[in-house]
């Protein structure tokens, strides 16, 4: 069982790796802020969504689970609003400083 | 070549890397990003030293209140940042301030990498006490029992930054309304954010200030953290920054340091010293002193950020 939970751990970390990869190479080579955004909010959800889903069954109680899935819902949040307002002052400020 | 030792090594790295950016950059919105990045990085290099109590203060202080100062600052000054960039300080002035950076860089690198032997260190002592404070903290003990004094100043020096912030003021708009902070158009996603965050914020907070007694946290960090929900509601305009004149402001921003004062000069009657408390009443009297400092804390870096009155209140 806890072999099980090991391997569960191991891929969803090293899946949620990969999207973190994917969005910070995106972040540098994408040509446009807007694409650069996209590129981003991949890591931010998925990547540190997977990361929170495989470390779930290393947390020693339902409390610290709990904690961890409040972190990835607030920065969900925080992500997704900072995003818009970047996208909004791209589209008004032209490409932007 | 463990794997933390990798992990110290690229974020110390990391850390200088961001710094020299910051500093090198043009653009002053650009660098203030940059110093945010690099206060966050930095509590994380506290974090991995273990400190996790500084790690709290550099995150919420350092890198969050102050990084919303610097944002507010650059944009103030934008229209004069074209003119201001051809004036150069001369090269004796350069070469001086290079000078003096190279030294105190190496005076710290001297000290940390050559510590005495053995190196001097008072956390035993500061341990030691723990019981007789009530207060399982040694990080808490420090600053409101062994240095409570220098509390005390600090807490006075946020007071008095935040009067030279508001003598900034015109004459006429004196205990006035500072500016808006919400642009004119307030952003639909802004404005749930604010809605959304402040309840858990506000939690989360006054936790890190309850939490403070027994392990890493405290009134600087709470009063940041409510600090920080108050700013988001006033930047998505659901507040207003308040009169600075109003007598609630007045109130709340002295009340912590009044209230520590106090519970100071009442040391010399009772236990017979400034600063020291009575045998048994030392937690209660402690957790006293932190609830109305994150009080004063929380407005007084909320009025910073909002900046100096600008018109009158009706």
């Amino acid at each position: 069982m806890s072999l099980l939970a090991d391997v569960a751990t191991v891929l969803l970390v090293v899946a949620g790796a990969v999207f973190f990869l994917a969005g910070t190479v995106g972040l540098l080579r994408f040509p446009d802020p807007l694409s650069r955004l996209h590129a981003l909010t991949k890591a931010d959800n998925l990547g540190l969504g997977l990361m929170v889903l495989g470390l779930l069954p290393q947390m020693g109680g339902l409390a610290a689970a709990v904690k961890l899935v409040a972190v990835w819902l607030l920065a969900q949040v925080a992500g997704a609003t900072v995003t818009q307002l970047i996208a909004r002052a791209v589209r008004h400020g032209g490409s932007g400083p | 070549m463990s794997a933390a030792l990798l992990l110290d090594g690229g974020l110390a790295l990391l850390v200088v890397a961001v710094a020299l950016r910051s500093i090198a950059v043009g653009p002053a919105f650009a660098a203030v990003v940059g110093f945010v990045a690099f206060g966050l990085l930095l509590a994380l290099a506290w974090v991995r030293l273990a400190a996790v109590d500084v790690a709290l203060t550099e995150a919420a202080i350092g890198s969050g209140v102050t990084g919303a100062v610097l944002i507010a600052a650059a944009a103030r000054l934008r229209p004069t940042e074209a003119g201001s960039a051809a004036e150069r300080p001369g090269p004796g002035l350069r070469a001086a301030t290079a000078a003096l950076s190279v030294l105190v860089s190496l005076a710290l690198a001297g000290l940390v990498l050559f510590p005495a032997d053995p190196a001097p260190s008072l956390a035993p002592d500061a341990g030691a006490h723990l019981a007789a404070l009530g207060v399982g903290n040694p990080v808490t003990a420090v600053l409101l029992a062994y240095r409570a004094m220098d509390t005390l100043l600090e807490k006075v020096v946020l007071l008095l930054a935040l009067l030279g912030v508001w003598s900034l003021a015109q004459d006429t708009a004196w205990g006035g309304l500072p500016r808006p902070q919400c642009p004119s158009r307030a952003e639909g996603s802004l404005v749930l954010l604010a809605r959304l965050l402040p309840p858990v914020g506000i939690l989360v907070g006054v936790y890190v200030l309850w939490v403070g007694a027994v392990a890493p946290g405290g009134a600087f960090q709470g009063g940041a953290i409510l600090a920080a929900m108050w700013i988001l509601a006033m930047i998505a305009g659901l507040l207003d920054p308040p009169a600075t004149g109003r007598r609630w402001v007045r109130r709340a921003v002295t009340v912590g340091p009044a209230v520590f004062m106090v519970v100071g000069v009442a040391g010399f009657a009772l236990p017979g010293g400034f600063l020291s408390y009575p045998e048994g009443l030392a937690k209660p009297l402690i957790i006293a002193v932190e609830v109305v400092l994150t009080l004063s804390i929380a407005v007084i870096l909320g009025l910073l950020v909002a900046g100096p009155p600008e018109r009158k209140s009706p």
